[in-house]
């Protein structure tokens, strides 16, 4: 039984066979009837509107269908239902399990009480590796996942998502560039993984320098809540903001990627821009969870 | 096995641990890893920064009437890897071993991190690897690397 917890547990090949399977299936070349006969069990404990449409939408066009618990607040959860009973619970009505929880590690502690495969999409701080498989997917459509320059802008010292790519990114030939405010930035430990995976990682503090530099630029949200006043935060999100200024000098391939949602951290300008790829990458959340999906169920 | 323990020339015991080579200061966690504390009333003796001559200074615990289980020498083995544990049976050490940090600790230690699943009232326990970085929670991937005696359960 095949569980998808982390980034971290895939091998390269396994990564570079999924790519190459959500390419297939973007092409049309895939079975609409593969999972007829399946069941998705939905379980987000937390909100997270659209990885949720995103899994739903994957496991309709495979011909399957979903099922999921409510809202959390109408929920057993509410009722102090422990995750692992409700894992159990849910297993036994589904094929697999795709679980949201704000707790990292939730999806691991699911995988010990599920009689199905668990899927992870997002817990707490934790693991989210289908983002990062969509992120990957979308630096491949534009260019090779080897010798290129690859970008990590905005909060990275809580930023999951910038953290999971780094560490995907370690299996190919990359050089991996920071920039981050002060007191955000990528965390020692994290930036000693990766050197000790043999990626060259750049700290920069200039961004007109970072910006000219790059193949990859991956934009994160630099959260309000981290800032003791909404003035500071501005202060401090207004000198990392995308705009086609900052852009002017960059290298023509250069494509820029942002999880979303975003809120000021990208100019919408920049939208119109050959390098905005934030859209695209946003669709491709369906091939790549059609070939997870496929990959536990198929 | 039938050598006189060193350690009656300070205080024997006739049955019972003998803790020998504790890091110094690291006695009363230790007590606190074995469950003890001052409303104990099992027979104590404790030395605390007696001269060594390998380590410089060490701390030694004994207690009566009591041999300790698997869980509590791999916990000691944490934070006192070069303990060793006699048990003293009639005044004799019956037995004398060292300790081993395992490679895999169940519900010994704590997870530092606030936000992991093993931190809830789930029905699981801890779950750390031992690494040369520190100890690795296998739920959410942190690692702990300082004060792992104020994080032994
Ligand atoms: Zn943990």
């Amino acid at each position: 039984m095949r569980h998808i917890i982390s980034i971290k547990e895939f091998e390269k090949g396994e990564i570079d066979a999924l790519l190459d399977r959500a390419r297939a299936i973007d092409a049309g070349d895939y079975d609409r009837h593969a999972l007829e006969d399946k069941i998705l069990g939905v379980l987000f404990f937390e909100p997270s509107t659209r990885t949720r449409m995103s899994f739903e939408a994957a496991m309709a066009r495979l011909g399957g269908s979903s099922i999921d618990m409510g809202g959390v607040e109408v929920s057993s959860v509410v009722k102090g239902e422990t995750l692992a009973d409700t894992v159990r619970v849910v297993s036994g009505y589904a094929d697999a399990i795709v679980l949201r929880h704000p707790k990292e590690g939730a999806a691991r502690l699911a995988t010990e009480f599920s009689s199905v495969p668990v899927i992870n999409a997002g817990d707490g701080a934790g693991q989210h590796p289908s983002q990062t498989l969509i992120d990957l997917y979308t630096i491949r459509q534009a260019m090779p996942l080897d010798g290129i320059d690859v970008g990590l802008l905005g909060d990275l010292r809580y930023g999951r998502t910038a953290h999971s790519l780094a560490y995907a990114l370690t299996n190919y030939d990359v050089t991996i560039h920071t920039l981050a405010p002060e007191g955000l930035e990528m965390p020692p430990n994290v930036i000693g993984n990766l050197r000790d995976r043999g990626v060259e990682v750049v700290e920069h503090t200039d961004i007109a320098e970072f910006a000219r530099g790059l193949d990859v630029m991956y934009v994160t949200r630099i959260q309000r809540e981290r800032f003791p006043d909404t003035a500071s935060y501005y202060a401090v999100a207004s000198s990392y903001r995308v705009t086609p200024d900052l852009l002017a000098g960059a290298r023509t391939r250069m494509i820029i990627l942002h999880p979303l949602p975003r809120v000021d951290e990208i100019d919408p300008r920049v939208d119109a821009l050959p390098h905005a790829r934030y859209f695209q990458q946003a669709r491709n959340g369906i091939p790549i969870r059609m070939a997870l999906l496929l990959e536990v169920m198929g | 096995m039938n050598e006189t323990p060193k350690s009656l020339q300070i205080s024997p015991i006739r049955n019972g641990t003998v803790i020998d080579h504790i890091p110094a200061g690291e006695a009363f966690n230790v007590l606190r890893i074995l469950g003890i504390t001052r409303a104990t009333t099992d027979t104590l003796s404790i030395a605390t920064n007696v001269a060594s001559g390998k380590a410089g200074r060490k701390d030694i615990v004994k207690i009566e009437n009591r041999e300790l289980k698997k869980e509590e020498v791999d916990r000691i083995a944490l934070i006192a890897p070069q303990a060793t544990i006699n048990i003293i049976r009639n005044y004799l050490v019956f037995d004398k071993k060292g300790v081993q940090i395992p490679k895999l600790l169940h519900g010994v230690v704590r997870c530092p991190n606030p936000g992991c699943i093993s931190n809830t009232n789930e029905p699981i326990q801890s779950r750390f690897e031992v690494t040369e970085k520190g100890l690795h929670c296998l739920y959410c991937d942190w690692y702990l690397t300082e004060d792992i005696a104020g994080h032994i359960i």
